[in-house]
């Protein structure tokens, strides 16, 4: 199922709604990574609340995304990392190292208002 | 006798990157319906996904197995991946963390090993591998 991403001010925000195949995630890595050009964008959230399981593939992938998209001159927020999918990342031994995460939506956009110097609306 | 209530076996066939995610959807309600706690389900869940992702990437196709197992008077989930594929030259190597020969992070097999409570692997090289793993209820 594709993620849909809308634009909000200098951000863009793709919100996770479903489980997402191996294609899903690659197709969202690619779909971020051009659009942050097409629309100048300062900051990319991506919201994980209700993605099923985080993992190897998924991990990898969303490093994968945050790193390009630093390349391309954007920030990356990973929002909404649930408890059950935390311990079993920290279990298996995978880590979004380098990478910033909050707790929610909400916590994401006050972190890339200050990492950017641009707000969300305007 | 707990195990009267508990659902039979359930196989199902990978070979789509779908079918890994229809696994692992299978796998957490079989794990919920036996009783575990959402968050070894989530860790079932994990196992299922990187188990199926393997077959598809190593071997293109073969079946994931789920069935409750009785021990004693321990009730726990095993989860069987079976592949006819080109099997594991060397299992040794690919238990290390940070080996992958997909160009992958490497943490699959021994992620898995990690999260379940027993863990076995089965590989003979030209005719696949059989990976099978259990977690018991708390």
């Amino acid at each position: 199922m594709e993620v849909p991403i809308l634009k909000q001010g200098s951000y863009l925000i793709a919100t996770v709604q479903s489980a997402l195949s191996d294609a899903d995630l690659v197709q969202l890595r690619d779909a971020l990574v051009e659009r942050v050009g097409r629309f100048r964008a300062r900051g990319v959230i991506i919201d994980v609340t209700a993605l099923d399981v985080m993992d190897s593939f998924a991990t990898g992938t969303l490093s994968d995304v945050a790193q390009m998209i630093r390349l391309r001159g954007a920030e990356t927020v990973i929002v909404g990392i649930q408890p059950d999918v935390a311990f079993s990342m920290t279990h298996m031994g995978l880590t979004l190292q380098g990478i910033t995460t909050t707790l929610d939506l909400e916590e994401g956009l006050s972190y890339l208002e200050r990492a950017t110097g641009s707000v969300s609306r305007r | 006798m707990r195990s009267a209530v508990v659902a039979s076996e359930v196989r199902l066939t990978v070979e789509s990157d779908i079918d890994v995610v229809t696994a692992r959807m299978r796998g957490r309600t079989l794990a919920a319906q036996m009783g575990f706690p959402p968050i070894l389900a989530t860790i079932i869940a994990t196992t299922i996904s990187e188990l199926a992702r393997n077959i598809l990437q190593y071997a293109r196709s073969g079946e994931i197995v789920l069935r409750p197992v009785e021990v004693g008077s321990r009730l726990g989930l095993a989860v069987e991946a079976r592949d006819d594929g080109p099997g594991i030259p060397d299992i040794g190597l690919a238990m290390q963390d940070g080996f992958s020969t997909a160009g992958r992070l490497g943490l699959g097999l021994p992620g898995v090993r990690r999260l379940m409570d027993e863990f076995e692997i089965h590989s003979i090289s030209g005719s696949g591998t059989m990976v099978r793993v259990r977690k018991w209820l708390p």
